[in-house]
């Protein structure tokens, strides 16, 4: 290992993370105005054309947004990993995926193949380029852990995540011809289970022992585990290219490792933070248990599905399962690390820039008691959500009014703490 | 065989403990119990604080050469943490148990990434290109 390419400072410039965390919200708005608009319609079937508008609301605009903000301010802090020029990288990323993102998402909720078309480029690019930097960065890191594997293989998820998606995208614009189900479903494993839990893992080795005081991740899980759910997850894609009955059968078999994998990580961090070490309040804890406990969720309604074709085959559990992952789970999660990541960075950027004492610190920066009233109407927001998969009439008014609040008061504390900064800043 | 690596981590983990102790107490008001827990954490970090700064890092300092490098990155983390301590035995003084609780958790923050690149990467590196470290471990133990 060289020493020479090791800086253990901390920060990109605070923009660089900023820019990704102030629009992501704007996607959850914007989210659940097309829910509230298309009514009961959107929840007719899981490929109706606005649910899947608003589902890359959700996933692009908000969880792969905040994800690439996250791991570009990450990576110099978890694996000694420098970000080469930050700012440029930054705008590289963050525009294409903007746009494209719009795009895409309104090119599936209006049925327009013509904006997606014009997403393309721009979702490639954005992703490409956030690919190539995370991969080099974390490639030259001079960390190498369970959890900076876990990231690589999220990366590598990532990059068959996006593959498939522009594979879809072509075929939606008639550019190819290829039967679209199979690909859905392995756009939607490698992004779900793939990109997003595997980034989890990676991310949960370091920061649940890290902000909750907690024992370290069992080292032999913590070895096998993203390795076992992305070999996994190979097996249950390559049932495409075999013979039936082995390709029902090898799915099937991959399909319940990829489940035990998933429970016996949020079973570990459940137990992990039952034991924690630091017993104050913290509202992150309180995200991260609301998506561990929607992960299991979604883990048991699989298992049941699997034991009962009349619930697998019903509207009620695919979306149920759906709004169990990317609710319950990914956004609870993402917006828990967010109310630890964002307080932070504006403190830290603070205090090097006022006098010794000045800088707020972080419960005044977010407030506990905005951040837990947003807990609140977030897990209000999944039981509507919940309920309307079962019963869309009223209770897709109802769910898409509380995800709309959710997200107002999201991006209401995070401007509010870029507004400390900018004034504090201002005043120097 | 002892290392840098188990012999400091060690004692970022015993600090994690009273950290925890300190900040349980002022969470449920306790004011002198809050107040004894810090004096300990406090004492323990800066203990552990000079152990690196006067023997660790000036002994990775020379093994290496160089005085601009991840050391001096970390003297300054310390530096920064040094001013959280600050703030805190401030808002302890004023029975500001809430201060204290904000101020707890940006340290928790801070402090928890800054032993995470030490454990990570500077004592890994330490282990790695120091000669005696059973010495050098020898005088850290020996720091009054």
């Amino acid at each position: 290992m060289s020493m020479a390419g090791l800086s253990l400072e901390q920060a990109p410039p605070i923009s660089v993370p900023f820019r990704f965390f102030l629009v992501a919200p704007l996607f959850l708005l914007l989210a659940a105005l097309a829910l509230l608009a298309a009514g009961p319609a959107a929840l007719e079937s899981r490929w109706s054309q606005p649910l899947l508008g608003i589902t890359h609301l959700f996933t692009i605009g908000f969880m792969s947004m905040v994800m690439s903000g996250a791991m570009l301010q990450l990576l110099p802090v978890l694996a000694g990993a420098q970000v080469p020029k930050p700012h440029l990288t930054a705008w590289a990323i963050h525009l294409p995926l903007l746009s494209g993102a719009l795009l895409l998402c309104g090119g599936l909720y209006f049925s327009t193949p013509v904006l997606v078309t014009l997403a393309i480029p721009l979702l490639a690019c954005a992703f490409a380029v956030f690919l190539a930097i995370a991969i080099y960065s974390l490639a030259r890191a001079p960390a190498r852990n369970a959890s900076t594997q876990a990231m690589l293989l999220a990366l590598a998820a990532l990059s068959l995540t996006v593959s498939l998606g522009l594979l879809l995208a072509a075929c939606i614009n008639g550019m190819l011809n290829l039967s679209m189900q199979p690909l859905v479903a392995l756009h939607v494993g490698w992004g779900l289970l793939g990109w997003t839990t595997l980034l989890v893992v990676g991310v949960a080795y370091q920061v649940v022992p890290m902000f909750q005081l907690t024992q370290p991740y069992p080292r032999n899980v913590a070895r096998w585990l993203s390795g076992a759910l992305f070999t996994l997850l190979s097996a249950w894609s390559c049932r495409l290219l075999l013979p039936e009955p082995f390709a029902g059968l090898l799915a099937f078999a991959a399909a319940c490792g990829v489940a035990a994998c998933i429970a016996t990580f949020a079973i570990i961090t459940l137990r992990l933070q039952q034991k924690r070490r630091r017993k104050v309040p913290d509202i992150t804890l309180q995200f991260w248990r609301t998506g561990l406990f929607s992960l299991l969720a979604a883990v048991l309604l699989w298992l049941a599905g699997q034991a009962s074709a009349m619930l697998s085959n019903s509207t009620f559990y695919a979306l149920a399962l759906g709004m169990l992952f990317i609710i319950g789970f990914a956004l609870s999660v993402i917006q828990g690390m967010l109310y630890k990541i964002t307080p932070f960075l504006v403190w830290f950027h603070l205090q090097g820039k006022l006098p010794p004492g000045k800088a707020p610190h972080m419960k005044n920066i977010i407030t506990d008691r905005t951040a837990r009233w947003h807990w609140r109407i977030h897990l209000a927001s999944l039981i509507f959500c919940l309920a309307s998969a079962m019963w869309p009439m009223p209770w897709i008014y109802v769910a898409g009014s509380a995800l709309l609040l959710g997200g107002i008061l999201l991006l209401a504390n995070l401007c509010r703490a870029w507004n400390i900064y900018l004034r504090a800043v201002a005043k120097t | 065989m002892q290392t840098i690596t188990k012999y400091l981590s060690a004692e970022h983990r015993h600090c994690d403990d009273m950290f925890a102790d300190a900040e349980a107490a002022a969470a449920a008001d306790d004011l002198a119990a809050a107040q004894a827990g810090f004096t300990a954490f406090h004492q323990g970090m800066e203990h552990h604080l000079s152990k690196e700064e006067n023997i660790m890092f000036p002994a990775f300092e020379h093994a290496t050469g160089s005085s601009m490098g991840p050391t001096s990155v970390m003297r300054m983390e310390h530096e920064q943490m040094r001013e959280l301590f600050a703030e805190m035995q401030a808002a302890l003084d004023a029975k500001d148990t809430s201060a204290f609780a904000g101020l707890a958790e940006t340290l928790l923050v801070l402090m928890q990434q800054h032993n995470f690149k030490e454990e990570q990467m500077l004592y890994q590196m330490a282990d790695r290109t120091l000669n005696d470290l059973e010495g050098i471990i020898r005088q850290m133990e020996a720091l009054p």
